[in-house]
């Protein structure tokens, strides 16, 4: 009897390996006595950079691995990059983060790195059981980020309601997966479009369930209404850099993961899910719009905003054509840039001030910090779709993706959605710019929600200003703005990577 | 060239934001005057048989086919001339005027005048939606920033009115009417390509126009974003508070010019690309010019600000300049060209009058104020002429204007005409009352008579004889835009809703 050696493609893994191999580098170098931080964040970028550049050198790569489990193509790889874009930012974002000085900051960037390791394999994943694999590694990393400031009540009680609540995502995912798996038989994605595919299972009641259920788990993830109930308070909780990445590199990975799914293995159901998905997305996009409209915290505001836009990014799923994927991919790597400059931002202000991230942080700091104030502008404006950035380039897509599918009306709804969400997102720029900054004079301290008098004693108040912070503030906002006057080389990304997909479909 | 035009202003603001602080203003100032010079320029050689002139045409998102298209026609070539006329008054204001944070100011003043030429000579539908919903933006910033808490009117138990919320409104409201429009647009590409390439080009939407039934509800998103730019009647909610708190050198601006971007994006758009759509809905839109123009002609007469005052008085000759547009007519459309012009002068030298007024009075309320001409006879010149100007007194250039408008509705829809002069007469109310209790009556204690400086002087003087010249020979513009508005009106003139098949 011969025992024949898998082959493992290491080229095609090598992502993967290179953020494993990083992890545990980190993790190591981080408990070194007399290692500084800056050593340790070089580190990790270092890591990040390496796995960036393995993904860009195999763009153009089109193939299964790990026996059928993970699929190689530009689509995961675009989430990769993303991931990778957004860590790097939050690595800069968290140096001085008293949070990472708690934790250590071998482990809190290795369980950053783990993190995207998880978001690098979901991306990837075309097998039920690599998918789950993936999101738990994608979501335990964060569970312990979130509560990672120790001392600070908000942030525990941040990582707990995640924990629970991711749980239950998590839990109900499965248990779709075990109702597909049970009426397909198979657990890879071409088994199950092959099963479902003309003349199998497509009305199952068990595969209608299962979509349901699926739907629903991934639904807490990326925070679609209305399972979005933990968003605004485990963002405000988490440490702002977490939040940040939260905000921008799971909802990518999420989203094309969900894509990857919903298109390859439940491609032929469509007609089922479509309405589902659609409804999802109105939901989101009035629930999370209404729900911003009143928030005095800024970290709350942007959980609420991610809501809204969440909304949009289905839209561009629930087409389920390529024009609308290319939609998706382009509009979250526009999202990723305009969010991680409105973090950075408010990161800035909560190392700089006493709010926190009460609006009154970023009160009137046009006049006194114009390069802080440029970039959240740029960001808010963006978000809110205004031309010249590339929030309205990728409504533009979006809009094109939804009329051309046949779904106008849900066109219609994106850009109401967006009018509503103008008189919040204008708020945070008229408070910037055309109020003065009350921080000039020795500020009493207002009520923060969530702010506990131990945090406040462990916050290194004025620490100065971090060139860093920004510096990545400025170039996000720059390349936002970059994106929207000339979109193509974006575009050309965008749909290499939703073609990319198609070749599987 | 054109290319010098659209992007020089943002250059110099960008550039104005570089220079210290004595310099700020130069290379705003001089590239507003360089620019002048280059539209006059362009004014004089035009061809009007020639159609579109000086065109430029590059790829830009080619993905969705979306072309970087620019142009000029006898329509919109007007409209750039009073755009650069304006701004150069309000540039020179500024610089004589020093507004706090001058850097920001110019660099907004310098975006706004970007847009806003971008969106008269953008000829690619998603290029012109682009621009006009970017108008908005410096103009949140020059309104909410340099904006004044207005104290409203307490003796109706209204509470003072501050620049944000009355910003926001704004901007709620005008963008509910331009996203809806870029839906409309896109939607009109994908259904005009049909499966093909899809192209966003005006000129080539217009030569195969949609079906009717896509053309009904398309129009409406269209419709609704210029009305609301207007304002016309139903949807002006947002200008008594927005008029109330801006800073008044930007209001000229945006009363004088923004304004008409509605106009003329029916005259662009929603008369050529939605023929059977247009015809439809004729009455429809005039019978909301018409109620435009009485609502606004009574609150002019009714409201004590003089902001308010001038706030609906542009109603009311934005109402005439629908009505113009929507005879369907050349000589209507001719009219509405010319009216548009007209307006942008006349209102803009009558808000930095305001501006002078106020700084005498110390309120915009002209019941409080009076006796103003006393010892300011040039002020009360200037004044009077822009006032005959907005009344259409005979011999001015506005009553061409507003005559052409009604003759052209007069062969359309007769019973609309004779409504309308109705308007004509009340203009002559509220503009005359508007002259009287500010520069006449008893002068009130502490309101000091004062002659206007030098400098704001030169520049109304200098808006003042724009008015003038243009009474004294409208046919610069009559005679250029006449083959466009005629081109622009063809369509629907012909398109009766049943000749065109439903696809």
């Amino acid at each position: 009897m011969t025992f024949n050696a898998p082959h493992i493609d290491y080229s095609g893994l090598s992502p993967v390996i290179a953020l494993t191999a990083g992890i545990v580098v980190v993790l190591m170098v981080g408990l070194l006595p007399r290692i500084g931080r800056f050593t340790v964040a070089g580190l990790t970028i270092a890591v990040l950079a390496v796995t960036a550049a393995r993904c860009i050198i195999e763009w153009n790569t089109n193939e299964n691995l790990v026996a059928g489990a993970l699929r190689l193509d530009a689509f995961g790889l675009a989430a990769t990059l993303i991931a990778c874009t957004a860590a790097a930012i939050v690595v800069l974002l968290s140096i001085r983060e008293p949070a990472a000085e708690e934790a250590g900051f071998g482990a809190f960037y290795a369980l950053l790195l783990g993190s995207v390791l998880g978001m690098t394999l979901i991306a990837q994943a075309q097998n039920l059981v690599a998918f789950f694999v993936a999101l738990e590694l994608l979501s335990i990393p964060l569970y312990v980020l979130c509560a990672s400031a120790r001392r600070h009540e908000s942030s525990l009680e941040s990582g707990l309601k995640y924990l629970i609540i991711g749980s239950i995502g998590s839990a109900t995912l499965l248990y779709g997966f075990a109702l597909l798996y049970g009426a397909s038989g198979s657990t890879d994605f071409s088994g199950i479009a092959h099963a479902l595919g003309p003349g199998g299972k497509g009305n199952d009641t068990l595969v209608l369930i299962g979509t349901a259920m699926v739907l629903t788990g991934l639904a807490f993830k990326t925070s679609v209404a209305p399972f979005h109930q933990w968003t605004p308070d485990v963002y405000q909780g988490a440490p702002t850099p977490i939040t940040a990445f939260m905000a921008v590199a799971t909802k990518a990975a999420a989203f094309i993961a969900l894509a990857r799914l919903f298109e390859v293995a439940l491609g032929p159901i469509a007609h089922d899910w479509k309405p589902a998905l659609a409804a999802l997305a109105v939901a989101s996009i009035a629930i999370g719009n209404i729900g911003a409209l009143g928030q005095d915290s800024l970290k709350r505001l942007m959980g609420y905003s991610g809501i809204a836009q969440a909304g949009y990014m289905l839209a561009g799923v629930v087409v389920a054509t390529e024009t609308g994927l290319k939609a998706l991919v382009f509009y979250l790597a526009a999202y990723v840039l305009m969010n991680l400059a409105v973090f950075a931002v408010i990161v800035a202000r909560e190392r700089e001030t006493s709010q926190g991230d009460h609006i009154e942080a970023v009160a009137g700091i046009g006049r006194s910090r114009p390069l802080l104030a440029w970039p959240l502008t740029i960001g808010m404006l963006a978000l809110a779709g205004i031309p010249g950035t590339s929030g309205f380039m990728g409504k533009l897509f979006l809009i094109e993706a939804t009329v051309d599918g046949g779904y106008t009306w849900l066109g219609v709804v994106i850009v109401v959605g967006s009018m509503v969400s103008l008189a919040y997102y204008l708020r945070v720029v008229a408070a910037m710019w055309m109020r003065t900054d009350p921080g000039a004079a020795p500020a009493a301290m207002p009520a923060i929600a969530g702010g506990s008098p131990e945090a406040d004693a462990a916050h290194p108040k004025g620490t100065g200003r971090c060139v860093l912070i920004a510096g990545s503030a400025l170039v996000c906002a720059a390349a936002t703005v970059a994106f929207g006057v000339a979109p193509s080389p974006l575009i050309d990304w965008a749909s290499h990577a939703a073609s990319s997909l198609a070749t599987t479909i | 060239m054109i290319q010098i035009l659209l992007w020089a202003p943002l250059a110099a603001g960008l550039l104005a934001c570089a220079l210290p602080r004595a310099l700020v203003p130069v290379p705003p100032v001089l590239t507003a005057v360089i620019r002048l010079g280059l539209v006059i320029y362009v004014v004089a050689n035009f061809n009007p048989s020639l159609g579109l002139q000086h065109t430029v045409n590059e790829s830009w998102i080619p993905a969705l086919g979306v072309r970087y298209q620019l142009g000029v026609d006898g329509i919109s070539i007007f409209l750039v001339l009073l755009t650069s006329v304006l701004w150069l008054a309000s540039t020179i204001w500024s610089t004589v005027n020093r507004p706090e944070r001058e850097r920001t100011w110019f660099l907004m003043l310098g975006l706004a005048e970007t847009a806003t030429l971008g969106a008269f000579l953008a000829q690619d539908l998603i290029l012109f939606v682009l621009f006009f919903d970017l108008m908005l933006i410096p103009f949140y910033f020059l309104f909410g920033s340099w904006g004044t808490e207005h104290p409203g009117r307490p003796e109706e138990g209204e509470g003072p009115i501050r620049p944000q919320p009355a910003v926001i409104k704004m901007i709620v409201y005008t963008l509910v009417g331009s996203l809806l429009m870029l839906v409309g647009a896109i939607a009109t590409g994908i259904l005009a390509a049909n499966g093909g390439p899809i192209d966003f080009n005006i000129q080539h939407l217009a030569a195969h126009p949609l079906g009717s039934g896509s053309q009904y509800w398309i129009f409406w998103f269209f419709a609704a974003a210029f009305l609301v730019k207007m304002p016309a009647f139903p949807l002006h909610a947002w200008m008594p508070d927005a008029y109330r708190v801006a800073p008044l050198p930007a209001l000229a601006l945006f009363s004088g010019v923004l304004s008409k971007v509605g106009a003329y994006g029916f005259l662009r758009v929603v008369l050529p690309v939605f023929p059977a759509a247009t015809t439809h809905f004729q009455e429809v839109i005039l019978i909301i010019a018409l109620v435009s123009i009485l609502y606004g002609s009574v609150m002019a007469y009714t409201q004590t600000s003089a902001r308010l005052i001038l706030g609906y008085s542009s109603v009311a000759q934005l109402g005439f300049i629908t009505l113009g547009i929507f005879s369907l007519r050349p000589d209507g459309a001719d009219g509405a060209v010319l009216q548009m012009v007209n307006h942008g002068l006349v209102v803009a030298p009558l808000m930095l009058i305001a501006v002078v007024l106020v700084a005498r009075a110390g309120t915009d309320d002209i019941t409080k104020m009076g006796g103003l001409a006393i010892r300011a006879p040039v002020l009360a010149a200037l004044f009077l002429v822009a006032t005959m100007a907005l009344l259409a007194i005979p011999g001015s250039s506005n009553f061409i204007g507003e005559f052409y408008i009604l003759n052209g509705i007069f062969q359309a829809k007769i019973v609309f005409a004779f409504i309308a002069a109705i308007g004509i007469a009340m203009a002559a109310y509220y503009a005359l009352r508007l002259y009287q209790h500010a520069m006449h009556n008893r002068k009130p204690d502490g309101i000091e008579s004062r002659e206007v400086g030098f400098m704001d002087g030169a520049v109304i003087a200098a808006l003042v004889a724009c008015i003038v010249a243009l009474a004294l020979y409208p046919g610069l513009i009559l005679h250029r835009a006449d083959h466009s508005t005629a081109a622009s009106v063809a369509a629907s003139r012909q398109a009766a809703p049943t000749q065109v098949a439903e696809r």
